[in-house]
């Protein structure tokens, strides 16, 4: 019987089996589909700290860019720490942005108008300054997360945790009010503990177990160009009007581009943000939105070519945290999902932080503004009520 | 003000061209588009004049019908030539398709959706209300957007080749089999050569046939499937013995070897084609002795992958043919899933030139009928599209691609050509927990490409161990960032 069975192989089920691995546990790590099947292959792997107001998420993505750092190490996925720029459209807009950087308390350079293009030749002039966060990175989130599961702890001296593709999970075995493993469509399979790292579907596998977790999905679209033989954008650029969207509660579209090179040479255009449920119809206007954003900040893209698009769905929750921990309504059963348009940048604290609660330990970060039961009506905490769309 | 024909029509292949000219002759207002500078698709486009008189009786009598259609629809209907479509969106009328593209263009603040109530007539049925636009890039080297609206769609986009990898199937002088047929254009290019024609299907001969009747010199046909040789081949039993007998005229005067249970399975050179090496298979496919034959072309090609990108934007549904390849659902009037759009020719299911002809006017049809025009049942053409389908079927099953073409593979041969991802890197793929094409290509990266996978998806999938799936390109040809970026403001059309 494993220790641990993990519902999910997208970046954050394959952190979770890969720190609990490390600390010694016996790992299963079930999907229903493909290693990196679900969201984590329609992300866009940007590690970033720039975008996130003070408070429990910049905590969480703070220690995650360090967790990532190490992860590198181990070779098997591309991890470039490029950094990341944030651009101002104008002097209120820049005073704001700085004012935001200076309380975050992560290293960053505040930029005047007239060295952006030190850092960005091909910038479009015009804007007012920026911020430089050199923390800020890049993964292959999809080789990550694969790479995380096959030879991540072995580095530690344990056993790789196993991975069962191809087994949906339908149910879970109980004792009373505890979780004792789950059922799934190749059989039962008994153990210590399940994680839920179902992604934007953890809602529904948290409901199998009769707990209530308000999860929605996000969509999003992000422009693949032809490969550039030249890099022509350096680092993660955006504007700040980015991190107004992110906090956004709104159900229309809103996009703002993050625009940045690849390592095998197209530029990445992401992403919009628009709740419309798991509807994948191409929706032209906001392709066209996000080509917009990204020709105005840089006028030299206008004559390259977008091969591709493709889209995914964030798994949001009403307060744009994740929901990190075990669940006081199902003993046994732990949470490692929502985390909306950070999984792949917050999946390595949240592996870290779910490790330690499995053995007993004491979590580094403070969990409580993640707990599962935060959005019941009939608990009064700080969590919000569950706000639908 | 933007017109809004009757009738858009993408694609000026036999299917495409049939359907536009039965729904302009219907009295409907339509516009075919087509990415080519000329018109007939596939095959009829490649034929060069001179060559035109030496086409076999059948094949001759194939080619003036299309040109006479093609003429009468020039003085009935636009014509955009030049134009590819990148992508096809649906707007307004009825709530189940229309919402999320309505909201999402208020959102934008784009003026698609204000006149879509400008119906102008009393027409009938549930899609007066609804529009569909095409946007299209028009023009080669200076291309610039352009969109197209209309009440209803025809998608006649056709097929395009389905490769396999071999080792060297990357040198120069290896084509597929459609590229080839292109070659035929020129035939200075072709007399001359010495050429090898490898791969599987009824489409192979007249490919041979074509290049030893334009001078080349065909050193073999390699149809890696039929056991029987050309006495018995399936296009005989189908009741395509004139046909059939043209070509193995052809390539008896020309003394060109056909084998049945051969193929290609390796291309050799330094920088360009000098030789291959042809095995004799068994009957999976797999090699049981080999020997070279010396030349400078190979044109290749395991049959065809129809392009579905466009109704796969829109949602149409899609299913299986009988080899399993993705084709687009359409009822007996070639109605797909999605209200006021239609599909014809191989995009829903590869039965060559005269299946998809006769497909093309029963949508043209049926779009006339729905759009509340006084059509005359034709039952004859149904039946014709029954029985030409059956003999599609009939080929298919006779022409199954075997699994055994794997074993042609060596860790180093690239699978796509574009990322160049070898073999090896797809089995390590695998190994990491990648069980379809999808997550093969997002851990080895084959058919991240210029072509998207259009060459190389169908390996892959196989390589992966399922049914290739209909392809998801939400861009379905490449568009400049300038271009998509300044798509508020349409040009007006007409
Ligand atoms: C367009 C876009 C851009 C993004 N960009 C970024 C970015 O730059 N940086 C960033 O950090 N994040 C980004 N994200 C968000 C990020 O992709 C997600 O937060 C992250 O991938 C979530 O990972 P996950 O492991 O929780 O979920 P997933 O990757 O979705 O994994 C969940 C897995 O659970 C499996 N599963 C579900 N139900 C069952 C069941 N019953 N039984 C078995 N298995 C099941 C699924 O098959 C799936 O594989 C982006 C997202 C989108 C859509
Ligand atoms: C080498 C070869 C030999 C063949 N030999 C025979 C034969 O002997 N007998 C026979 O019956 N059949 C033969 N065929 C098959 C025949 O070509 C097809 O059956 C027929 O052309 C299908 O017609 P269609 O109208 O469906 O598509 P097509 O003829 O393929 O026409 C599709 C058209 O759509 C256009 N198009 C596609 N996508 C876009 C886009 N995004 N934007 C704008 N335009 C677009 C293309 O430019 C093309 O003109 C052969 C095919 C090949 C390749």
């Amino acid at each position: 019987m494993p220790d641990v069975v993990v519902i999910g192989a997208g970046v954050v089920g394959a952190a979770c089996a890969h720190y609990a691995a490390r600390a010694g546990l016996d790992v299963v790590v079930l999907d229903r589909g493909p290693v990196a099947g679900g969201t984590t292959g329609a992300g866009e792997g940007n590690v970033l700290v720039s975008d996130k107001e003070p408070g429990p998420e910049l905590d969480l993505a703070v220690l995650s860019a360090g967790l990532w750092r190490e992860l590198a190490g181990l070779g098997g996925f591309e991890y470039e720490p490029k950094g990341g720029l944030v651009v101002a459209e104008d002097d209120e807009v820049l005073a704001a942005l700085t004012a935001l950087a200076a309380g975050q308390g992560v290293e960053h350079t505040v930029v005047e108008a007239g060295r952006l293009t030190d850092y960005e030749p091909h910038l479009a002039p015009g804007f007012a300054g920026g911020v430089f966060y050199p923390q800020d990175a890049q993964v292959q989130p999809m080789l990550a997360a694969a790479t995380l599961l096959r030879k991540g702890a072995r580095g530690a001296g344990r056993g790789t945790p196993s991975l069962r593709t191809g087994v949906t999970v339908t149910g879970f075995l109980r004792d009373g009010e505890r979780v004792t493993g789950v059922r799934t469509d190749r059989g039962d399979i008994p153990a210590g503990a399940v994680v839920n790292a179902a992604g934007t579907w953890g809602g529904e596998v948290a409901a199998l177990a009769g707990v209530h977790l308000p999860i929605l999905p996000r969509r999003g679209f992000i422009l693949v160009t032809e490969p550039l033989d030249e890099p022509l954008v350096l680092h993660k650029v955006y504007t700040a009007a980015y991190v107004t969207n992110v906090a956004s509660d709104s159900a229309g579209l809103e996009t703002s581009a993050v625009v940045e090179g690849t390592p095998s040479g197209p530029v990445l255009i992401g992403a919009s943000r628009e709740r419309v449920g798991f509807d994948r119809t191409v929706s032209i206007p906001v392709l066209e939105r996000l080509a917009r954003q990204a020709v105005e900040l840089f006028p030299a893209l206008a004559a390259r070519r977008v091969i591709r698009a493709y889209c995914g769905f964030r798994p949001y929750c009403p307060d744009h945290l994740p929901v990190i921990g075990e669940d006081p309504r199902a003993p046994g059963l732990y949470h490692a999902c929502g985390h909306e348009g950070a999984g792949i940048g917050l999946a390595p604290a949240t592996g870290h932080l779910i490790a330690q609660a499995l053995t007993g330990g004491r979590p580094g970060l403070d969990l409580s503004p993640f707990r599962p039961d935060r959005f019941d009506p009939d608990r009064s905490g700080t969590g919000t009520p569950a706000k639908e769309g | 003000m933007t017109r809004v024909y009757d009738l858009a029509v993408i694609g000026a292949g036999p299917a495409g061209v049939a359907g536009a000219l039965e729904a302009s002759l219907a009295g409907l207002d339509v516009v075919v588009i087509d990415a080519a500078p000329r018109p007939g698709g596939q095959y009829h486009r490649h034929l060069p004049g001179s060559f035109h008189a030496l086409r076999p009786g059948a094949l001759h009598h194939g080619l003036e019908r299309f040109m006479r259609q093609w003429e009468a629809l020039r003085s009935r209907a636009e014509i955009l030539l030049g134009h590819r479509v990148w992508a096809v969106e649906r707007t307004g009328g009825d709530a189940a398709g229309g919402t999320a593209g309505a909201a999402m263009g208020a959102a934008a603040g784009a003026g698609d959706t204000a006149d879509a109530g400008d119906t102008v007539d009393g027409t009938v049925g549930a899609t007066t209300d609804a529009t569909v636009t095409v946007r299209c890039l028009a023009g080669d080297r200076e291309e610039r957007p352009r969109a197209v609206r209309a009440r209803a769609l025809l998608i006649a986009t056709g097929a395009h080749d389905r490769p396999l990898p071999f080792p060297g199937w990357d040198l120069p002088g290896v084509l597929t089999a459609g590229g080839a047929q292109a070659l035929l254009k020129g035939s200075l290019v072709v007399a001359g050569r010495r050429v090898v024609v490898s791969g599987t299907g009824p489409f192979l001969l007249p490919v041979a046939a074509g290049l030893a009747r334009a001078g080349a010199d065909v050193r073999g046909v390699y149809e890696a499937g039929g056991r029987f040789g050309l006495a018995r081949h399936p296009l005989l039993a189908a009741g395509k013995a004139a046909e059939a007998a043209g070509y193995a005229a052809v390539l008896a005067r020309h003394r060109v070897p056909y084998r049945g249970r051969h193929a290609v399975v390796a291309a050799h050179g330094e920088d360009a084609l000098t030789h291959v090496t042809v095995a004799r298979l068994d009957a999976d496919w797999r090699p049981v002795a080999t020997r070279t034959v010396a030349c400078d072309t190979l044109a290749c090609g395991y049959g065809f992958v129809p392009q579905l990108e466009l109704p796969v934007q829109l949602g149409c549904a899609t299913r299986r043919d009988a080899d399993g390849t993705p084709v687009v659902a359409v009822d007996a009037g070639r109605r797909t899933s999605v209200p006021g759009v239609y599909a014809a020719g191989e995009t829903t299911g590869v039965g060559g030139a005269e299946l998809a002809e006769a497909e093309g006017r029963l949508a043209g049809r049926a779009v006339a009928a729905d759009r509340g025009r006084r059509v005359p049942p034709l039952p004859a053409l149904a039946r014709r599209v029954d029985r030409l389908t059956a003999f599609a079927r009939a080929l298919h099953e006779a022409y199954p691609v075997r699994p055994g073409w794997r074993d042609w593979l060596r860790d180093d041969t690239l699978v796509c050509r574009c990322e160049e991802v070898p073999l090896s890197a797809v089995r390590e793929a695998r190994r990491l927990g990648a069980t379809d094409a999808r997550s093969v290509k997002l851990l080895a990266r084959p058919g991240m490409g210029w072509c998207q996978g259009r060459m190389c998806g169908y390996a892959v999938a196989c390589l992966a161990g399922e049914d290739p799936a209909a392809p998801r390109r939400p861009i379905a040809q490449p568009v400049r960032l300038g271009d998509l970026a300044g798509l508020e403001h349409p040009p007006s059309e007409g």
